[in-house]
């Protein structure tokens, strides 16, 4: 067999392709209700942050550092397989989106918080003075300078946590790596894996683009 | 005896400790309305945290503030921020928010506090900014002003939210010197408007042009105050006049 029959296999391409599509499109939609979640839960921790108040601060502290140093995949299984041992049964892929985006929201939160701390305090007081509350200067003057100096690292760390979506495999979302390595199995061709891998960068490479424009689109000069 | 309106601005007994150190001791001080008074003195003595105190950007430890009788200490935050709007502020690095067009700059807190619709917020910011001579800067980016533009669409920026005082921290001090002209000409025409002002400021001539009042402070107390010709040209202590010396030498 030759290079061209184990990898891009006609028959097989022709026969998985529908399969391959559904399950694109499942990562898809996965990773865009992740990386919202994610992202509007991590602005919503460091806004706690800002409150300076111990009771609010450690505990997000805890939960940012928890998540970032834990492996997505060990708490993925933990809920999957511990949780319903304590009665509680949660559907795979609620699984794989809590965890996700509560792994994208402890990143993000530490991004936007080095944000709003590199930001100069006569921010904060130019707002205080010309009476506005709390709030309105962290939702008008403090939050927007803060997403734009995190957008690079921010559509970074949403990239990532697409592709581990691939992690559903494991517990048996239909996600593209899982419908295609069960196509492999079934086949015994390796071409469903490079179907899946093409199918990234389907998904990816706009996604990359489009975050070059949105890059550029908020620079501004400080 | 006849009951005269309270002072614009009243601090009465001002204290301010950090820890164990205490920069403001015993002030007190009234500016009447319409009255530019004028707040020298070497660096820590203590000034920017007294004009710091007044809009509770510092939090005294002591003594009170009073705008238009009503207090500013021991109030809650709703109503602090409601206060503050009677208070406008200039700061030495001006503070203009970088990701927002000039024109959204001297908006916002028309809107967001004084709760100004959009449409009308948007009028009221191109009327001061052209008392500034800047509604042709309206569409731009902070950050492609020179220092003395920023300082002004600062100035507008207060001005928009109809402040019954104005507090203003070494607006100068941060720009070349060719550039304090067009603030100290924005400083004086709202002075001939009638605003009641309090400047803390290095700009001796300024002073001595247009103040009504000068105050002296060292060492985090009021050591003297007078009109600018007693200030300038008859300080009573030693103090007054070894700075005076220090500053002139300076200047000479």
């Amino acid at each position: 067999m030759g290079f061209g029959t184990i990898f891009f296999n006609p028959d097989v391409i022709a026969q998985y392709l529908p399969a391959i599509l559904g399950a694109l499109w499942v990562t898809v939609w996965l990773s865009v209700v992740i990386t919202a979640t994610g992202l509007v839960l991590g602005a919503a921790l460091a806004a706690l942050r800002t409150t300076g108040l111990r009771v609010l601060a450690w505990p997000v502290i805890l939960f940012a550092d928890l998540l970032r140093a834990l492996p997505p995949l060990v708490l993925i299984l933990i809920l999957y397989f511990g949780l319903p041992s304590l009665g509680l049964t949660l559907p795979a892929l609620a699984v794989l989106w809590i965890v996700l985006s509560l792994v994208l929201a402890a990143f993000a939160e530490e991004i936007f918080w080095a944000g709003i701390t590199a930001l100069p305090r006569g921010q904060w007081e130019a707002g205080a003075a010309t009476g506005l509350g709390r709030p309105a200067v962290l939702a008008h003057i403090i939050f927007p300078q803060a997403l734009r100096m995190g957008i690079p690292s921010l559509v970074n760390r949403a990239l990532t946590i697409s592709k581990t979506t691939a992690l559903g495999s494991v517990i048996g979302v239909k996600e593209v790596v899982s419908v295609a390595g069960s196509a492999q199995s079934t086949s015994g061709s390796a071409t469903p894996l490079t179907m899946a891998a093409l199918a990234y960068l389907v998904i990816l490479v706009p996604a990359m683009i489009a975050s070059r424009r949105i890059e550029r689109r908020f620079a501004y000069q400080p | 005896m006849t009951a005269s309106p309270p002072p614009m601005l009243e601090i009465v007994a001002l204290e301010k400790r950090f820890g164990d150190n205490t920069v403001l001791r015993a002030i007190d001080l009234k500016v009447t309305k319409g009255e530019l008074v004028f707040v020298i003195g070497p660096s820590g003595s203590g000034k920017s945290t007294m004009l710091r105190c007044c809009n509770r950007l510092e939090e005294p430890t002591g003594g009170a503030i009073l705008v238009e009788g009503q207090p500013m200490l021991g109030i809650p935050q709703r109503m602090l921020d409601q206060m503050r709007l009677k208070v406008g502020m200039v700061f030495q690095g001006f503070n203009l928010y970088p990701h927002m067009s000039v024109q959204r700059n001297v908006m916002l807190a028309q809107m967001k506090a004084l709760k100004r619709p959009r449409a009308e917020a948007a009028r009221r910011a191109l009327q001061e900014l052209e008392r500034v001579g800047l509604a042709h800067k309206a569409e731009a980016m902070p950050g492609s002003l020179s220092g003395g533009q920023q300082q002004r669409v600062a100035i507008a920026r207060a001005l928009a939210l109809d402040p019954r005082v104005m507090l203003f921290d070494e607006p100068t001090s941060a720009l070349d010197p060719e550039l304090v002209g067009s603030v100290l000409q924005a400083m004086r025409e709202l002075r001939e408007r009638g605003m009641t002002m309090l400047v803390v400021s290095h700009e001796m001539a300024f002073a001595r042009a247009a103040a009504d009042r000068v105050v002296f402070m060292d060492g985090g107390v009021i050591v003297e105050q007078g009109t600018p010709d007693e200030i300038f040209g008859a300080p009573k202590s030693e103090r007054l006049r070894a700075f005076l010396s220090r500053v002139q030498g300076e200047a000479a």
